[in-house]
């Protein structure tokens, strides 16, 4: 353990020196910050700065090329694939347009998990996946196909599914985009009160200002052009306070 | 945008407007608007060249005279910015002071634009060298993908050979019945209608020798060897092996099959997996439909067109074929059958992120399909010959 990690024994999620690409093509490198457990932690930035794919890194879909990532205290990327499929269950993802499996209903998207982790019956599994739905507001329409309802109902039944293993970690990416501003304005009060209650660590990729400042407790800004992270810390003191002129811009909307 | 009632329809059309020392003014009349017949910048620098040569002052800018122009939209603002550069060119002012206020705002809006950064001159495309190292590299890359892809599937079978498969088995009985019963039709009318297409060629040339009998025999053994299951499998390609590939592409571009790894689901167990038993346990069985199809087809024919009984036609069919024939048709399509979900399946994974990506994914499962049923009943021909069963 190094001296580092004795003064922030905290952390869910620690990054070190990771640098991201596919191909040739050099997405995000120098990235090194920590997320501590029970925060919500925003990743903002510019469309194409990488947020996404520093999200895919964390979530175990895309390999570091350089850098650890630590979960749990454990290198995601340095375990054998046999001991990184359990660590990954400890975390949820909600995906941009919810990514529910097309061929299943709502019920069967969160019981599917369930079925594959768990010792328990169909009744008990049946009883999760109706609380699951319950806590996201859709109680009642679980035998919908993900095709038959709206865009903020997909998001959010994305949630329940990412929540039916009761992860420690959950992910939403961009979670308002797409969305009106009260589904939008929903969802985040959805993100609030789970925290609350659960005290999961909760990390939103998002570039929604509105978002930003009313869940973040704290926050990374990556940047587009140099390819690595400007800052981090709270959004609204970075909006405040910070020095540097690209996350100024980026979170008065370009106003100086 | 002024619309005046007299040239509400006029064409739009360039002329030479009144004249003054050092000056080309250029006259635009009536509808300049996009569903109309533009004058093109080679006739505006027609014109502007010929004023130059007939003046008597060297002109120094070109104005704009609007006093006949009706209504205008991008067409006019984009052939303004044309003129513009004309006059770069020739060393020319452009005073657009005359121009509409509204279309001067827009002119000014298109210039001031930033632009994309762009790194270097604009692509010209690679040359023939770059070309060949790319599709190199290319092979290098899809050939990687393929034996990741069969790694994979080699370690979904073990988990399925102990028991530890993650599939859904509701969901592997949907696909049986996808890719088996509801195939029947158009297996049936296929191998039905081949069947009497063999039968007809036959008699036409075994008629000549009095032998029209022996159609039962040729119709039968190849049906069975080799033609009831070549129309399954590709009959099969076109059908099962392009929704595979349009499905599992579809999934790969709503992150289905990301959401399916981070809950530690293998893609390869859970979608792979079932396709191709789907395919293994059910091509054979569409095969020997289609074998029976296909006989009764060319039994049609010969009873029809050969003037043979329906009894004899069937007792020469039953002497002609024996067990050696159907386990060589069984085989192959029990082969076509896993080449049709493997192809499906791996387009489907390897497709990109785009509705364009998933319509390639599908084209070229289906090609892959076709390529190697052939190249297998080939190989599979040579080899029942080499063990003898073909005998």
């Amino acid at each position: 353990m190094t001296a580092a990690e004795r003064d922030q024994p905290d952390l869910a999620i620690r990054l070190e020196q990771v640098a991201l690409g596919y191909g040739d093509t050099l997405v995000q490198q120098d990235l090194s910050f920590g997320i501590r457990r029970g925060e919500i932690f925003i990743i903002m930035g510019g469309s194409g700065c990488g947020k996404s794919t520093v999200m895919r890194a964390l979530t175990g879909l895309l390999a570091p090329r350089q850098g650890r990532v630590l979960l749990r205290d454990a290198s995601l990327w340095e375990l054998p694939e046999a001991r990184r499929a359990p660590l990954l269950r400890q975390v949820g993802v909600m995906y941009q347009s919810g990514a529910l499996w097309s061929s299943m209903t709502l019920n069967e998207n969160v019981a599917l998990p369930l079925e594959q982790y768990t010792r328990l019956t169909a009744a008990q599994i049946r009883a999760v996946v109706d609380y699951k739905l319950a806590l996201v507001g859709l109680e009642g329409v679980g035998g919908l196909y993900p095709g038959q309802i709206s865009g903020g109902m997909r998001k959010r039944a994305g949630v329940a599914r990412a929540m039916a293993l009761d992860p420690d970690i959950l992910f939403f990416d961009e979670p308002s985009a797409g969305l009106d501003p009260l589904s939008a304005r929903r969802l985040d009060d959805l993100i609030l009160e789970l925290r609350a209650s659960l005290g999961t660590t909760m990390v939103v990729i998002t570039h929604d200002l509105d978002s930003i400042f009313l869940i973040g407790d704290d926050a990374v800004f990556l940047d587009a052009e140099t390819h690595t992270m400007l800052t981090t810390g709270n959004p609204r003191q970075l909006r405040d306070h910070s020095k540097i002129p690209g996350v100024r811009a980026f979170l008065r909307r370009g106003e100086s | 945008m002024t619309e005046r009632s007299t040239a509400a329809d006029a064409p739009p059309r360039l002329a030479l407007g009144r004249v003054s020392p050092g000056v080309i003014r250029l006259g635009l009349i009536g509808n300049w608007r996009l569903d109309q017949r533009i004058p093109t910048l080679t006739e505006a620098a027609a014109l502007i060249e010929r004023a130059r040569a007939g003046a008597s002052i060297a002109p120094k800018e070109v104005g704009f005279d609007t006093s006949d122009l009706a209504d205008w939209d991008s067409a006019l603002v984009t052939f303004i910015a044309g003129i513009e550069r004309l006059c770069r060119e020739r060393d020319l002012g452009c005073n657009g002071d005359a121009l509409p206020a509204g279309l001067h705002r827009l002119l000014e809006m298109a210039r001031t634009a930033p632009s994309v950064d762009q790194d270097g001159p604009p692509d010209r495309g690679p040359s023939f060298l770059t070309h060949l190292g790319l599709d190199l590299a290319d092979l290098v890359q899809g050939t990687g993908e393929i034996m990741t892809f069969f790694g994979e599937g080699a370690i979904a079978v073990r988990h399925l050979l102990v028991g530890k498969a993650r599939y859904r088995h509701s969901e592997l009985w949907l696909l049986i019945q996808e890719a088996g019963a509801d195939a029947l039709p158009i297996v049936s009318l296929v191998s039905f209608l081949v069947g009497m297409i063999l039968g007809y060629i036959g008699d036409q040339q075994l008629a000549q020798f009095g032998a029209s009998i022996y159609v039962a025999d040729l119709v039968g053994l190849a049906t069975v060897i080799q033609m009831g299951a070549l129309i399954t499998g590709i009959v099969l390609a076109g059908r099962t092996g392009a929704a595979f590939a349009a499905h599992i592409g579809t999934m790969q571009v709503n992150e289905e099959v990301d959401a399916l790894r981070t809950f530690g689901i293998p893609p390869m167990e859970f979608l792979v997996l079932p396709r191709m038993l789907a395919l293994i346990l059910m091509t054979p069985l569409l095969t020997l439909y289609a074998d029976l199809l296909g006989i009764l087809g060319g039994a049609f024919v010969g009873t029809t067109v050969g003037g043979v009984t329906l009894t004899a036609y069937l007792v020469q069919t039953q002497a002609a074929i024996g067990w050696n024939h159907i386990i060589q048709g069984l085989i192959s399509a029990t082969v076509y059958g896993a080449i049709v979900a493997a192809s499906g399946c791996l387009r489907g994974m390897q497709c990109g992120r785009s509705a364009a990506a998933v319509g390639q994914a599908t084209t070229s499962a289906v090609v892959t399909a076709i390529v190697f049923i052939v190249i297998a009943a080939a190989v599979l021909t040579v080899i029942f010959d080499a063990i003898g069963l073909s005998g």
